[in-house]
Formats: structure tokens, sequence, C-alpha cells
């Protein structure tokens, strides 16, 4: 019989010998097994690239160059009457601040030797157009410094600091009408000069976003304060609710129809697209409502809303991780079923509750499509909340829709700022995770 | 901000009734809280809660409730000549509450004092410059109508605040009046104190059912207005999207469920078999340590948000494509013109999907039940043979449920889209071209400054409404294939 099912030759094998169906077979092992190896490996390499890309092109954001001179607050430009009548010194706009710079270019040209065809005007043009406005500033806070000599350090334009950075160079120029060749040689011999250095800049993370024309002064701590004020809402939020909610659910909750219609709704709002619940707080919070829009309120409320799937989800999982006997241990001895869950079963879930808030949090601080519907784009977060309640009430961008703002403008200057606030979103991301991760290892209990 | 006063005073009366009810209770057994039915707190927090719940009950029912009726009663005065063709009501109440905050704001910096904002006339004051001068910037004129509902709308909604101030601050007392004459040592108030916490649990939880029904409610209304002034048939079978705030408009979900479909597609093309291998290969070769890497570091991917993708599709992804596929690129074919494209998009939402899919599908291979490997592995079969013949046969319905759920995260995605796939509606099968999707066309309609009564601004809802039951339709769907897959093998 088994002459008839195994044919004679190729397919006999033995350990010395292997048959051709068997390579055949091992070959296809040798060639599964490498495709397995191959996905992880382009899941990696993607990883690796998502990583360098942002770093890489990111980094630009955190130092910035700025070109260090003294310049003399001309008296005869800024009070001629002399008094120092501050209504006065306020009526002098920035155009009449203008000229102190370029007498204070002159000034370098003409004390350091530089060699240079340009005008003064367009030596001028190499600073960023906030320099006239932030010496106004110093001088209507100082007008007892007007007729002195001040060192001032002005951020440089845009463009001459993606020189600096290696993203401008003289070929890329060609059809740039913001700088020429001979402005970038200038700003050579102002680097030999060390009039013009690259330093790291504070402001890109606690300053305020500028606008389009300025991408140098753009900086997301404002937007900071957004998120931090959409992140306390949703804490205070969806803890206690989340929290409320999963208790009802694992421990109260009889088994019926209604018990199971939030159970299914539960796991299907995890789900739902976050740009819906975009919809939902634009009809509802503000078209209905009438909360103030763009405001890190409405941002939070639409965020608590989302989260609270996650968190009712993982509460969920650690109160059921608590052993049934020390519930019956707290029943015996007289508690009743609320004492034992608040007395007990709760503060042994905490841990796990905690960890599973910190995530769902990170989820909602990277979370941007519901922050465009409510109107957290479109405009220049520029003032610092002062209060609380501004903090919450006032117009206001976050962090992932700051960095979607800058993203759309057209300048590619901005793009540079985008990667930054990608590498302090993805900090806050990371140290939070660290923080859960550590969190759910130190008080982490098996039973 | 009274509210805020309101419930601050609220919260002081409850703590001064939590003291209140413990000390009375206490007293009334002579000091003894032995004898005391509950332990003294509970008689504390019974007051506290008496005098809290009722009021901030009303409070929050006021708050809400207040709004609508000052509203209707208001929108009775304007006349129906007042509406301009095109126009609906709505747009004239936005310019009456707009003059009444202006008017609000008038007053707070001191402009004019609250009597004259009760009597201004629009006939014999400019309003305008009134309010212009306190920062309140009005687009027009103000009719004479409006003002005088602007008007009513001031003084009704000051009167139903100090109405409700009133109110919730007798219910506070009353309550608090109440469990003071009830608080004595008979009293079983953790009965009590444990009944209205079980009640605030199931009112946290029926916040689920609460969110939905927001959810539906609020684009289904939407959506209805939508299609008042829009066909149904041309926005579920016409071929052209071409909003234009002129009016007259296309307004076709057609294009844009093709360019969702078809980038979905291809994110799909990308993560279900990386995802899948990935998945395999943690699952059935990789020791316990590469599994302890490769597992974490592939999830991260999933834990990154879709703004840096979005990024990472707008300036790497497509300049990268284009200098492949674009003019004068590597491959000299000129089929890409812009970073934009069906492409990109998709590439970039593959990647993100890529944990989604393994980490799933890693679960459900891993619930196959070992005797089955080792049955076939003991027939001869070489491993891979029985992962292929055997295991995912048996994991099927799991993966494809797995495979359901990725679509419909990749469906109601959204930053990707808007900032790798383009902004425009058309059909066509070449994936280097730029299309737009149901999710970035939301977005674009519903930021900026569109009024709430045009069709181009309503179809968001109407989109939007499509996308949840899309989404919810496909949830579901899979969750029961992978409920019923786990019921075969527990």
């Amino acid at each position: 019989m088994s002459d008839a099912t195994t044919p004679k030759g190729e397919l006999q094998s033995s350990i010395h010998h292997m048959s051709a169906r068997t390579k055949r077979r091992n070959a296809a092992e040798r060639r599964f097994r490498a495709y397995g190896i191959a996905a992880i490996a382009i899941g990696l390499l993607m990883l690796v690239t998502l990583v360098y890309a942002i770093l890489s092109k990111g980094a630009g954001a955190f130092s910035q160059s700025f070109v260090t001179m003294q310049v003399e607050l001309q008296e005869a430009k800024l009070d001629k009457k002399g008094n120092r009548n501050i209504e006065e010194i306020k009526k002098v706009t920035t155009f009449g601040y203008a000229p102190l710079i370029k007498d204070a270019f002159e000034k370098v040209v003409g004390d350091r030797g530089i060699e240079t065809d340009l005008k003064s005007k367009e030596m001028a043009a190499l600073l960023s157009k906030s320099a006239a406005s932030q010496l106004r500033e110093y001088v209507i806070a100082n007008p007892e410094k007007i007729g002195e000599t001040i060192e001032f350090r002005f951020l440089a334009n845009s463009r001459i600091d993606g020189y600096l950075k290696g993203r401008v160079t003289r070929e890329s120029i060609a059809n740039d009408k913001n700088v020429n060749a001979e402005q970038l040689d200038f700003a050579d011999q102002l680097i030999n000069a060390g009039i013009l250095e690259k330093t790291f800049n504070i402001d890109f993370i606690i300053g305020a976003d500028a606008s389009d024309q300025r991408p140098e002064a753009a900086g997301i701590g404002v937007a900071m304060m957004g998120s931090l004020f959409m992140m306390l809402t949703v804490l205070a939020l969806s803890l206690p609710i989340g929290v409320a909610a999963s208790i009802y659910l694992e421990e109260f909750a009889p088994k019926n129809w209604i018990t199971d219609v939030i159970e299914v709704n539960i796991s299907n709002l995890a789900a739902v697209p976050s740009i819906v619940f975009g919809i939902l707080g634009l009809a509802v919070f503000i078209n209905y409502m009438h909360l103030p829009q763009s405001a890190p309120l409405v941002g939070g409320l639409v965020l608590t809303l989302m989260t609270l799937p996650t968190i009712i989800i993982s509460t969920r999982a650690s109160l059921k991780a608590v052993p049934p006997s020390i519930r019956d241990a707290a029943l015996g001895v007289g508690a009743s079923r609320m004492q034992s869950v608040f007395h007990h079963v709760l503060p042994l879930a905490a841990p796990g509750i905690l960890t599973g808030t910190i995530i769902g949090l990170a989820q909602a601080l990277g979370e941007t499509a519901p922050l465009l519907l409510i109107g957290m784009i479109g405009f220049i977060a520029s003032n610092m909340p002062q209060t609380i309640g501004e903090g919450l009430l006032s117009p206001n961008s976050a962090m992932p829709a700051q960095i979607y703002e800058w993203a759309k403008r057209a300048d590619p200057a901005f793009y540079e700022r985008a990667w930054g606030g990608i590498i302090i979103l993805l900090i806050f991301l990371v140290s939070m995770n660290t923080l859960a991760v550590i969190l759910r290892r130190r008080f982490e209990r098996r039973w | 901000m009274p509210v805020f006063w309101l419930v601050l005073i609220l919260l002081a009366l409850a703590v001064a009734g939590y003291f209140i009810g413990r000390i009375r209770a206490v007293n009334s057994v002579g000091g003894d809280s032995r004898v005391l039915h509950s332990l003294p707190v509970y008689y504390g927090a019974s007051a506290a809660i008496s005098v809290l719940v009722p009021a901030m009950g009303l409070l929050a029912i006021w708050l809400l409730a207040q709004p609508i009726l000052v509203e209707r009663s208001v929108s009775g005065m304007i006349p129906s000549s007042l509406i301009p063709d095109g126009a609906n009501l709505n747009l004239v109440m936005a310019d009456v509450r707009r003059v009444a905050e202006g008017l609000n704001v008038a007053v707070q910096q001191g402009a004019i004092s609250n009597e004259q904002a009760r009597t201004l006339r629009a006939e014999t004051s400019d309003i305008r410059a009134v309010l212009g001068q306190v920062g309140v910037a009005l687009g027009q004129e103000v009719r004479p109508e409006v003002l005088r509902a602007a008007q009513s709308y001031r003084n009704l909604s000051a009167s139903g605040a100090l109405a409700m101030t009133v109110t919730v601050l007798a219910l506070a007392m009353v309550g608090l009046g109440v469990s003071i004459r009830i608080s004595h040592g008979q009293f079983r108030a953790r009965n009590v104190v444990e009944r209205v916490i079980l009640l605030l649990l199931m009112a946290a939880a029926s916040l689920a059912i609460l969110t939905t029904i927001g959810i539906v409610f609020s684009m289904l209304f939407e959506s209805i207005n939508f299609f008042r002034l829009h066909s149904v048939s041309d926005f579920f079978f016409g071929a052209t999207w071409a909003p234009n705030f002129r009016g007259d408009s296309d307004l076709s979900i057609l294009p844009l469920l093709w360019g969702t479909l078809y980038i979905s597609f291809i994110a799909l093309l990308v993560a279900v078999p990386i995802g899948l291998f990935a998945a395999i290969f943690l699952s059935e070769y990789a020791g316990p340590k590469t599994r302890a890497i490769a597992k974490p570091l592939l999830e991260i991917l999933a834990g990154i948000p879709t703004i840096v993708y979005g990024l990472f599709a707008l300036l790497t992804v497509g300049p990268l494509l284009v200098s492949l596929f674009g003019q004068s690129g590597t491959l000299g074919v000129n089929w890409m013109s812009g970073a934009t494209s069906v492409l990109t998009a998709g590439a970039v939402m593959g990647i993100m999907l890529v944990p989604f899919v393994s980490s799933l599908s890693d679960d459900i291979i891993n619930a196959v039940p070992q005797s089955i490997r080792d049955g076939s592995l003991g027939l001869g079969a070489t491993p891979s043979e029985t992962i292929r013949n055997v295991v995912i046969p048996a994991a099927l319905p799991g993966i494809v449920g797995a495979i359901l759920l990725a679509a419909s995260r990749a469906i109601g995605e959204t930053m990707i889209v808007v900032m790798g796939a383009g902004a425009i509606a058309k059909f066509s099968l070449s994936p280097f071209d730029s299309m737009t999707t149901i999710t970035t066309r939301i977005v674009s309609q519903l930021t900026g400054d569109g009024d709430f009564s045009s069709p181009e601004t309503l179809v968001a809802f109407a989109l939007g409404l499509t996308l949840f039951v899309l989404t919810l339709g496909l949830n579901v769907l899979a969750l029961v294939i992978v409920r019923k897959y786990r019921e075969q093998y527990e």
C-alpha cells in the first residue's frame, strides 16, 4: 500500500539526504520567518525615521540667531522737547525708532572696519521686524535712559537665522525678495565680528506666538498654558466622573438591560472618531450654551467626553483586579457595601486608576481634531493668561493646535517651529507615560 | 461672575450644614456617639448633601433652561419683515445677543449707566458708536427692533439671574433647615447618604449615554436643517462636491466617500501585511526577550499624536514621494504634481495603524489554544505550515474584526488627511492625485466664519452623522465578530 502513496525516488529522505520537497518546505519556513522579521524591522525603521525626522528638523527651533549691538537712544529723535513726558514719548511710533537701528549698524560698520556696499536700510533688514518695537518698549519702560547708549540683543530675521542654521543658502535665495547675497556676505562678516551669533532660545519655550511676518519671534509658551488649563479641566472632570461611573458599573450595577446599554455605549464611545466629539462640542457647548469660542474650558470639556471611556475602561480593569476576598472581609466585619468600596477597594485600585488617568490625559494632550472645530486655531495666541478665570475662558491655543497653525503658514521658517513644538509635545507625552509606567511598577500589587 | 459666587455660597452653606448636623446629632445622644445609628460623619454629610444636591441640581437646570426661554420670548418680538431674504431668525438673534452683550460690557466699563442701557433708543442715539467706544464692534447699524429686543433680552436675563439666585439660595436654606431638624440620634443618616452617593454614581455612569444622545441629536437636528435646504438625493447620490458660499452649491458625499475609502484602503494595504506578520512573528517565533523589546517599541507608534503624523506626511513623506514620482523626480515619471496625495496620506496612516493591527491580532493569535498547534506540529507540519493552515484559519474571524476596527480608525482619522491628502474632491484612480475626505471637509466647512444657516456650513453635520454611522457600524460589526470568536474557544 505504501508504494502507491509514496512514489520512490525524490520523496525519500533521511537524516543524511534531504529530499527536494523537504528543502522546499524548509525554505518556505525560512521565508515565512523572514517576512515576520521584515515586518518588525519595517515597523521599527518607521519609528526610527519618524523620531529622526522630528529631532533633526525640530532641534533648530531651540536655538536662535541674535544680533548684539550698541544703540544710541538719541534724544533728538525720541524726545524732541527734552522734558521726558511719557505721553509724548509714546507718540513716537516704531517708524521713529527705525533710524536708531540704522545708525547703530552704520556705527558697527565704521568701528569694526566691515566693508560692505549695503545701505543702512538693507543692513537693518537683517533684524527681525520686532526690533523697533523692542526698542520702543524699552524706552517707554525706561524713559530716563534716553540719550544714553545701551547694548541691545535683537532677534535676527528668519532668513538670516535660516542661513546660520543651514536652511537658507546662497542658491536657495535666488527668487527670494526678502534677502540677497550681499546681506548674507554682511551676515558672515557680522558673525566674524562676534555681533551675530546663534544661542539657545528660551523664548521658543516660554514665549507667545507671533504674526506670519516674524517666524523668528514665535514661541509655544502661551499655547502650553492653554494646554495646561485644558488638562486641568479634563483632570478635574474626567477623574471623578470616570471613577464614579466605573464604581457603579463594576460594584453596584444590577445585571439588566440598562447596564448593558451603558456598557455597550462606553465601548462604542471609545471608538468614535475624535472629530465627532468636536462637532458635539461646537453644537452643544458653543452654539447652544454660548460658551466662549476658543476657550480652553470648552476644549477641556470636549476632551473630557473623549477621555472618559478610556479612563472608565482602565478604572474598571483595576477595580476588577482587587480580589473579592477584600470586599468579603470588609462586609464580614460589618461595613456597608459603600464603605467596603470606598474604604478598601478604591484605595487598593488607586495606582491602577492613576496610571489609566495619566495615559488618558496624555492621549487628550495630543488630540487636535476637535480643537480645530471649537476654534482654537486661526488667530495669534499672544496673551499669557494672568488669572485662572482668564486662563479658562479667554481665547487661547493649545500645543497641537499651535503646531497645526504653524504648519499651515506659508513661510517655511514656521515648519522648524512646528517640528520644535512637536519635540516639546513629545517630551510631555513621554514623561507622562514614563510616570505611568513607574507608578505601575512601584505600586502594582499582584494578588 | 455671580454664578461663581453663588456656588461658593452654596459650598459655604454645605460646610456649615455639615458641622451643625454632626454636632446636633452627637448632642442629641448626650455626646456618646456609640448610641447613634450611624457614624457622626454621616449626619454631617447628610446635612451637607441636602443643602448642596437639590440647590446645585436646580442651578444646573436653570442655567440650561433660562437661555432657551429668554430666547423664545425675545424672538417673538422680532417682526418677520426684519428677517432679510436668505437669512433666518438665528442670524437676527445672533445680532440681538451681540448687542445685549455689548450693552453689558458698556455698563460694566461705565460708558453708560444701567438706566441708559435700558432706555437707549436707536432712533435717538448712535448705538454703534457707543459700543465701539468700549471695544464691541458691530457689523452694521443697529435697527430699532433689534435694539429693543436686545434690551428686553438683557432685562429678562437679568431678572432671570436674580430669580435664580433667590430660588437657589432659598432651596439651599430649606435643605439646611430640614436636615438640621431631622438630624438626631435615631435618624438613619448612613442609609440616606449611601443612597444619594449611589444615585450620583449612577448619574456618572449614564453620562456615557448622555454623550451618545448629545452626539446623535446635535448632528441630527442640524442635518435635518441641512436637508430642508438641500436635496437629499443630491447629497447621497450627486457626483460633485463644489461648495459655493454664494449659494447654489453642489454638495455630494460620494466624491468625499471615494477619497476616504481610497485613502483608508491604501492605509490598510500598508498596515495589514506589516501588522499581521509582526503579530505572527511576535506571538509564534519571537522569544520572550525580543517580544519584551519589540512589542512596546511598536506600540509607541500608536501613542504618537496624529498631528505628528500629519506633519510627517506634509513635510517629509509628501516631498519624498514628489522627488520620486514627481516632475524631474528620480523615476522621471511625472505622476505627482504636489506633496499632498492619496498615497502620502495613506502611507502615513498605514504606519499609524501598524501597531493597532499588530497588537489586536497578537491578542487574538495568542487566544488560539496551544493544543491545536501541538496537534498540527505533531503531524509533522513545519511551524509556518501550522500558522498558515491551522492558526490563522482559527484566528481568522478575530483578525477580520481587528482589520475592521483599523478600517474604522482610518475612516475617522482627521489630522493626517487634513494635512496630507489635499482638498480636491474628485473621482480618480491614481494614488498620486490629491483627494479629499469626509473628515477634511468637516474641518474646512466648520472652521472660519460660516454662519449656521447656510447649507455650506450645515453640510458638515450631515457629513459628521454619516461618518458616525459608518464608523459605528464597522465597530459594532467588528465587536460582534470578535466576541463570537472569543466564545468559540472559551
